[in-house]
């Protein structure tokens, strides 16, 4: 290739380019909406969104992106974000966020009213909008129900006669570490780790994913698991046949782990009348749309669950500490690594 | 005379290196710094952030394992891809066989698989819960012994695999630019073809492979998505972990730190393994090696090694894709095509291509001003523009964030109304300027392997005969490093194209790109709706291979040695 073709291979490059970011296709050009909005959770959120848009006439947007790294954003963006709302998923991140000044406390009766009074900030900083459930899974063709300590559910995995049989998601997921963490704050530290430490004695084969997870049960090659309720229902939707029951944990002691994901005002929004709006919404009206598509249960006692899920069953939820959650995390990661867990 | 290994050879031979001056043009040189400031910049941002915070509390508990892990990790990968990417731009350089005009372009596909959509396909198919356990399970019984996949070697077969292309891109590159007389010389004096390759070819190319090679190890460093999947946990895996577990990034950075010694490690490691022996062509251009032909069995076990290597690393989890996008649309979940995904495209292939142009000229211009001389400083400044590629893609964007809000509040304070405002925080800008900090590495890595063969002889000659700089590079430098050029702008245009955390972090409000999107439906294991943007993001990076390699295609000799 001569120059003049490296240089007309530059410009075929570059003109197109140009062109595309001249009619805005970059993103730019397009007036903003009334709310704007930080998501770390994804699922599905056009449809509410655009729910609340054809009943309220608030046009709203929004960047879905990790939830650390959009904290960082939203911290170094400060008075300039265009954030209205900043939405995550686990409590121990909604409890952070709230820590880190980011969000300001809205009080609202309705919303009090709505959300129960552990799925939300006590100073209304941040409110659960969805539930999702960490319970046990196991394949009905190996494990008789039965065998499952009703008491204490996760801590009886730990039994030696569960070994070579377990299989669970890796440490740098937040759902394992807010379950150990949940631990921590139930039964004390000591006593935390010797029920991980009998996972790993346990043998306890560690996947990287909920769904691979679900079909490693399904094809036999372990007994049982512990996902989130919402991967089952999926699951099966897909694929009836799948040999994968859920068993409602520590239904006799302390309930099962449940997390959720919320929202909160952000401190900096120039539109927090609506952004709080939008946060009555999705926790009154709107509950069903924000939830159901992704098979999680609403924290509104006034809305009930999609079929599926209410399919297995009522159950008893052990109550939700953020604080702990939040506090205790870094504590469930150290712990994890201690026990060898990996 | 002994030089530090680190110095990049340049300038007029004779000329003692000093500090600051050298032979150099101040205005090229200052472009030089001007770059590496740019990528330092939100590199020590971070750092400092992260200095000021200093505790060794928040470091994990096994960050001794997690480094082995790391070296081990490395290692693997290193000869991984050095034995596929070498054998086989060798291969498909000095042999003609079954397939070898396909294979020549066909093996740098897997480069468009990002290797996180490998990794997730790999263990889909080879894991305890995947069909080709279920079906030894069928044949053996249930008690069948079968390797763990979650493991080390599984991320390194998997990481080689979709890594290799560099070392192939850049060891062809120099192939091709190398002299038969050379090859030839050799083998009149009686040398083998064994030991020419050892003697003769091998010293050539290795700039080329020690710049692959550290391209690869960066990679490997970098990368957090695919490992964990695998279950190793590397220092980056640790960075995340420290990161979300203890809701401080401030920790995180510490381990960042770290992770940037490793980086320096592998840069010194590869100026050492460049060797201060240094090889220059007699001509400016080589007309190739001759090429031989592999009759009968060899020629097909060639083409067979050739297609293995391409199935594993493009076509068959392409063809998996392929099946899950046809499942998705069987279930008539909804329409076939997303009405977006043209946007999000356009989205992906105009910031690949802005990223590519910027990264590309950037490095010649830093190519031919060391060339122009200059001192240790211009040297270590060229040295400090690949820093970049070796810090995680969150941790730039963070930096440029934080770099961007420091001269927000400077020009706030001396007086602009307003500063930058978010002119650049979530705009495509601020997106282009982290692809620059991370990206230049790999453009300057191949411009500077094409220039480190060429003769400083031809740029003092030039110079000497009253060419001005920029004519030398327009008549001498350019061509004779338009390989280098070529595979610089296939490089970041790829690697852009996969990047992800950066465009996550920096992105404005209604831009999208291809991989938000599979990474949004990835991280909710919605596999079977990924597929198809998955594999939108393949096509797209298939684009630059295909362009790049029609036009730069090889002319070489058919001579038939007998």
């Amino acid at each position: 290739m001569h120059r003049p073709k490296l240089l007309a291979a530059c410009a075929a490059l570059a003109v197109p380019t140009l062109a595309l970011s001249g009619c805005g296709v970059l993103g730019i050009g397009a007036a903003p909406a009334d709310l704007q909005i930080y998501s770390a959770r994804h699922y599905d959120l056009e449809g509410a969104f655009g729910e609340f848009t054809d009943e309220t006439g608030i046009s709203v947007e929004f960047i879905t992106g990790d939830d650390a790294e959009l904290l960082e954003r939203l911290k170094a963006e400060g008075s300039d974000t265009p954030a209205d709302v900043f939405m995550t998923v686990d409590a121990g991140n909604l409890w952070n966020a709230a820590r880190q000044d980011v969000l300001a406390p809205v009080s609202s009766a309705e919303l009090d009213e709505a959300v129960p009074e552990d799925l939300r900030d006590p100073e209304g900083q941040w409110f659960g909008l969805a539930m999702r459930a960490r319970t046990v899974t196991y394949n009905p063709d190996n494990v008789d129900p039965a065998e499952f300590d009703a008491q204490d559910t996760y801590a009886g995995l730990a039994d030696p006669k569960w070994k070579g049989r377990l299989c669970m998601r890796d440490a740098t997921s937040s759902y394992t570490q807010s379950l150990v963490a949940s631990l921590i704050d139930l039964q004390g530290r000591d006593r935390a780790l010797e029920i991980v430490k009998g996972w790993v004695a346990n043998d306890v084969q560690i996947m990287s994913n909920d769904v691979l997870l679900l079909e490693a049960i399904d094809a036999g090659s372990c007994d049982v698991g512990i996902n989130n309720h919402y991967y089952l229902a999926r699951t099966l939707e897909e694929n009836p046949d799948l040999a994968v029951d859920l068993y409602w944990a520590s239904q006799e002691g302390a309930g099962t782990h449940v997390n959720i994901s919320g929202a909160g005002l952000v401190a900096n929004s120039d539109n927090a009348e609506q952004a709080q709006q939008l946060i009555e919404w999705l926790a009154t009206k709107g509950q069903n749309s924000f939830v159901d598509a992704n098979h999680e249960f609403p924290v509104n006692p006034a809305a009930e669950p999609e079929p599926v899920i209410a399919g297995f069953g009522d159950f008893t939820r052990m109550p939700l500490n953020a604080e702990a959650y939040g506090d205790l995390n870094a504590e469930a990661t150290d712990l994890l690594a201690e026990a060898g867990y990996k | 005379m002994s030089e530090p290994a680190v110095l990049v050879d340049g300038g007029v031979p004779g000329q003692r290196r000093r500090l600051l001056t050298g032979t150099g043009r101040p205005l090229w040189s200052a472009a030089v710094l001007l770059a590496a400031l740019f990528v330092v910049t939100p590199v020590v941002a971070v750092v400092i952030d992260g200095l000021g915070s200093l505790n060794a509390e928040t470091l994990p508990r096994d960050l001794g394992s997690m480094v082995f892990s790391t070296l081990g990790l490395m290692a693997g990968v290193g000869a991984g891809t050095l034995l596929l990417g070498g054998g086989l731009a060798w291969l498909v350089t000095a042999y003609t066989f079954p397939l070898r005009n396909v294979l020549v372009w066909a093996l740098v596909l897997p480069l468009a698989m990002p290797a996180y959509i490998l990794g997730f396909v790999f263990l889909s198919t080879f894991d305890v819960g995947g069909p080709v356990q279920a079906l030894v399970r069928s044949v053996f019984g249930s008690d069948a012994w079968l390797p763990e996949v979650r493991s080390l070697p599984g991320a390194i077969l998997v990481l080689s695999l979709t890594l290799y292309p560099y070392v192939f891109l850049l060891a062809r590159a120099a192939l091709v630019e190398q002299s038969a007389t050379t090859y030839d010389a050799a083998r009149s004096l009686g040398a083998g073809r064994a030991r020419t390759l050892w003697r003769v070819v091998a010293p050539l190319a290795r700039p080329s492979l020690a710049a692959a090679l550290a391209l690869v190890m960066m990679e490997t460093l970098t990368d957090f998505a695919t490992v964990q999947y695998f279950n190793v946990q590397t220092v980056s895996v640790g960075v995340y972990l420290v990161w979300k577990g203890s809701f401080d990034f401030h920790a995180a950075t510490q381990l960042s730190v770290l992770v940037l010694l490793f980086a320096v490690a592998v840069l010194a490691a590869e100026r050492l393994f460049r060797g201060r022996s240094r090889f220059h062509q007699k001509t400016g251009r080589g007309e190739g090696l001759r090429v031989r032909p592999l009759r009968g069995w060899a020629g097909w076990t060639a083409a067979a090694a050739g297609v293995a290597v391409v199935s594993a690393g493009f076509l068959l989890p392409v063809g998996q894709l392929v099946l899950w996008a046809t499942e998705e649309f069987l279930r008539g979940a909804g329409p076939m095509i997303d009405p977006r995904f043209v946007d999000y495209l356009a989205n992906s292939i105009a910031i690949a291509a802005l990223a590519a142009a910027v990264c590309c000229a950037l490095a010649l211009t830093i190519g031919h001003s060391l060339r122009l001389g200059g001192g240790r400083l211009l040297a270590s400044a060229a040295q400090a523009t690949t820093f970049g590629y070796a810090v995680p893609g969150a941790v730039i964007g963070i930096g440029v964030l934080i770099a961007f809000a420091r001269l927000d509040e400077l020009l706030e304070w001396a007086g602009v109304p307003g500063g930058t405002g978010l002119l650049v925080t979530g705009s495509v800008a601020g997106i282009l300027c982290a692809y620059v900090v991370r990206f230049l590495a790999p453009a300057y890595q191949s411009v500077d392997a094409s220039f480190a063969k060429i003769s400083p002889a031809l740029t003092s000659s030039a110079l000497s005969l009253g060419a001005s700089p920029h004519r030398l590079l327009a008549r001498v430098h350019l061509p004779l490093a338009r390989r280098g050029a070529a595979v610089a702008v296939l490089l970041v245009a790829i690697d852009a194209v996969k990047e992800l955390p950066i465009v996550l972090l920096l992105r404005p409000f209604g831009f999208t790109t291809i991989s938000v999107w599979v990474y949004e439906l990835a991280r909710e294991n919605f596999w079977e709706k990924a597929a198809l943007p998955a594999l939108g993001i393949v096509a797209v990076a298939v684009i630059p291979v295909y362009f790049l390699f029609r036009r730069a295609a090889a002319p070489q000799h058919t001579t038939v040695v007998p």
